[in-house]
C-alpha cells in the first residue's frame, strides 16, 4: 500500500487519529510518519542490522541513534552515521575510522568482541611504505595500548582493561 | 554465456563424495574482502566498480589459482543466465539482480575455477567461495584461504589492526568468515524435535537459513547452518566450532531416524516409497512438491528402506529441476507455465536412468 501523503513509498505505519469525534486512519510511510511526528523507531527495525540486533534480542537500543554525531561525515566517502543508519552498510574503509567509537560499541554487542583475533594480514607495498595507512605502525599502536591499559586499571575500569590485555596480547 | 566451460557446471560437490553426504549435502565457506581506498559497493561510483573488476582479474590472471577462471560479467548477461548461476549457488540473488527489473550495475561479475569462485563487486568488492562435498569444513576452508591468500598479496585489502577486515556491513567484519553447512533434517522435523534444536543454534552463536542462505525459505527440510558472528574468534575457532554443533546435529538427527525406525517403521517406510512413486510416475510437479518428494526419497535411501536412486541422482535433481535450470535444458522462458510438466518429465528421465530401484 501507498503512503496516503506522499504516494510515492509503501506505508509501513497505520496512524490513527480522532477528528471532530470520528476516527481517521491515515497508512503512512517512515519520513510522511516523521514529519508528522510520529516517533517510529522502524528506522532501526527496518535495516539488516535492525533486524540483526532483534533477532539477538538487543534490537532497538539507543546505541544504534547516536543523534548528535550525525552529521560527522567520513572525510573520505562523505557517509554519515545517519546513512549508516538508513542503510546497514558502511560508505567505506575509512568509515571505521571515522565512527571508531560508535562502532566499536555496535561491533562489541554484534560479535561480544571488537577485537580481530584472526588471520593478521599485511597488505602489498606496506613494507616499503607506500600503503594507504590502514594499518598504523603496529609498534606505535601497543604503546598507546598500554598507556590505555595503564588509565583503565588506575580507574578501575577493569573490564575495558580486560580487553585492552586482550588486544595488546594478539599484537605481541 | 557457456556453462560448459565449467567443469561439473561449477558444482563438483554434487557428486556427493564427502563425508555424512547422504545428510549433510555441503559445506560453503565464504570470506567477505574490500579493496583498499575504494568505495564500498553502496558508495562506489561505476568507475570505481570497474577499477574492482580490473584489479581482481589482474591479480587472477598473475595468480596460481585462478589464472584460468572462467569469468562471467553478469552486466553483459540475461537474466535467465544469471538466474542459472544463482540456482547453482555460484552468486547470489543480490549479484545476480534477480530482485530488480534492470540489469546489474557494470563490474558485477563472478570469476570460477574448479571449486572456487570469487564474487566481484556484491556487498562486499569481493566475496571469495567455495563449496564442497558433504561435511568438509577443512577441504573447504583450506581452498579458500589459500585463494584468499594469493589474491591479497597481489590486492590491498581493507584491514583494520582493531577491527580486522572491513566489510560493508560490520556484521561481516573482523574475520570476514561465513561457513555453512547444507544439512537435510527430516528425522529431527518428523519427530518435531526441530525446533528445540534451531533455538539451540541460536544460543550458541549459529544461525540456520534456508537453501538459498539469507532471507530464503526452508524447503524440503533443508537447512543452512552458520557462523553469526565474525569477530572476536580465530578463523579455526569459529570452523571448529560450528563442526562441533554440526556433528551433534548430524548425531540428533540420526537418533531421530532411529525412534522413528523404531516406533513407526511401516509408515516411513510407506512415505518414502510413496516419495519415491510419485516421483517416478508424476505428470507435472511444481519446484516445491519436488523438493518434499526428494526430502522424503533421500530419507528412505538414508535409512536403507529405498535401495535407490544414488545420493548423487538426488542432489542433480535438486539443482536441475529449478526453474531457471528447466527453462534452459527445454528453451523456453522462466515464465512458461508447462514448466511443471517438463519438471515432471525431467525426473521421470533421470529416475528411469537409475538402475535396481525395484520394490522388493
Amino acid at each position: 500500500m501507498l503512503c496516503d501523503n506522499c504516494k510515492e513509498r509503501d506505508a509501513i505505519i497505520n496512524l490513527t487519529q480522532v477528528e471532530h469525534d470520528s476516527k481517521v486512519t491515515l497508512h503512512l510511510c517512515e519520513q510522511c510518519a516523521q514529519l508528522k511526528g510520529v516517533e517510529t523507531g522502524g528506522a532501526v527495525l527496518k535495516t539488516p542490522l535492525g533486524g540483526f540486533l532483534t533477532a539477538l534480542g538487543k534490537g532497538g537500543g539507543g546505541a544504534l541513534v547516536p543523534t548528535p554525531a550525525d552529521g560527522v561525515r567520513c572525510p573520505s566517502c562523505g557517509s554519515t552515521l545517519r546513512d549508516f543508519r538508513d542503510s546497514g552498510r558502511l560508505g567505506c574503509d575509512q568509515c571505521y575510522a571515522t565512527f571508531d567509537a560508535h562502532l566499536r560499541d555496535l561491533l562489541r554487542r554484534l560479535h561480544g568482541s571488537s577485537q580481530h583475533v584472526g588471520e593478521r594480514y599485511e597488505a602489498p607495498g606496506d613494507l616499503d611504505g607506500a600503503g594507504g595507512g590502514s594499518a598504523a605502525d603496529p609498534r606505535s599502536h601497543l604503546l598507546e595500548l598500554k598507556a590505555q591499559l595503564r588509565r583503565a586499571v588506575e580507574g578501575e575500569n577493569f573490564e575495558l582493561a580486560a580487553e585492552l590485555r586482550d588486544r595488546i596480547r594478539v599484537l605481541e | 554465456m557457456d556453462l560448459t566451460l565449467l567443469p561439473d557446471g561449477g558444482m563438483r560437490w554434487l557428486d556427493a563424495s564427502g563425508p555424512k553426504s547422504t545428510i549433510v549435502l555441503s559445506t560453503r565457506i565464504r570470506l567477505a574482502r574490500n579493496v583498499r581506498g575504494i568505495p564500498f559497493s553502496q558508495r562506489a561510483k561505476d568507475a570505481d566498480r570497474k577499477a574492482v573488476l580490473d584489479r581482481v582479474q589482474e591479480a587472477a590472471a598473475a595468480s596460481d589459482h585462478l589464472s584460468s577462471a572462467v569469468a562471467f560479467h553478469l552486466d553483459e548477461m540475461e537474466r535467465p543466465e544469471r538466474q542459472l548461476l544463482h540456482e547453482r549457488h555460484l552468486i547470489s540473488k543480490e549479484l545476480a539482480g534477480l530482485e530488480r527489473e534492470s540489469p546489474p550495475r557494470p563490474g558485477a561479475a563472478l570469476l570460477v575455477q574448479d571449486q572456487v569462485g570469487v564474487m566481484v563487486n556484491e556487498e562486499d568488492h569481493l566475496r571469495l567461495h567455495g563449496m564442497w562435498s558433504g561435511f568438509d569444513l577443512e577441504d573447504a576452508y583450506a581452498a579458500v584461504e589459500s585463494v584468499d591468500g594469493e589474491l591479497g598479496k597481489l590486492i590491498p585489502f581493507a584491514f583494520h589492526p582493531e577491527f580486522g577486515y572491513l566489510t560493508s556491513c560490520p556484521t561481516n567484519a573482523g574475520t570476514g568468515l561465513r561457513a555453512s553447512v547444507l544439512i537435510h533434517l527430516p528425522g529431527l522435523v518428523l519427530t518435531k524435535e526441530i525446533n528445540k534444536v534451531l533455538q539451540g543454534l541460536s544460543q550458541v552463536g549459529l544461525t540456520f537459513r534456508g537453501l538459498y542462505g539469507e532471507g530464503s525459505e526452508v524447503v524440503g527440510n533443508f537447512f543452512q547452518l552458520s557462523n553469526q558472528t565474525t569477530l572476536g574468534k580465530t578463523e579455526d575457532e569459529l570452523i571448529d566450532h560450528l563442526g562441533k554443533i554440526v556433528r551433534q546435529v548430524v548425531e540428533y538427527e540420526e537418533q531421530a531416524r532411529d525412534v522413528l525406525l523404531r516406533t513407526a517403521p511401516e509408515e516411513v517406510e510407506d512415505k518414502t516409497w510413496r516419495a519415491y512413486g510419485l516421483l517416478k510416475h508424476a505428470r507435472r510437479l511444481t519446484f516445491e512438491e519436488t523438493m518434499n518428494l526428494l526430502s522424503g526419497v533421500r530419507l528412505g535411501v538414508g535409512l536403507k528402506l529405498l535401495p535407490g536412486p544414488g545420493v548423487y541422482t538426488l542432489n542433480k535433481l535438486l539443482i536441475y529441476t529449478q526453474l531457471a535450470h528447466l527453462a534452459a535444458m527445454d528453451g523456453r522462458s522462466t515464465g512458461d507455465r508447462e514448466l511443471p510438466t517438463v519438471r515432471a518429465a525431467f525426473v521421470r528421465r533421470l529416475l528411469e536412468d537409475e538402475p535396481n530401484v525395484e520394490p522388493r
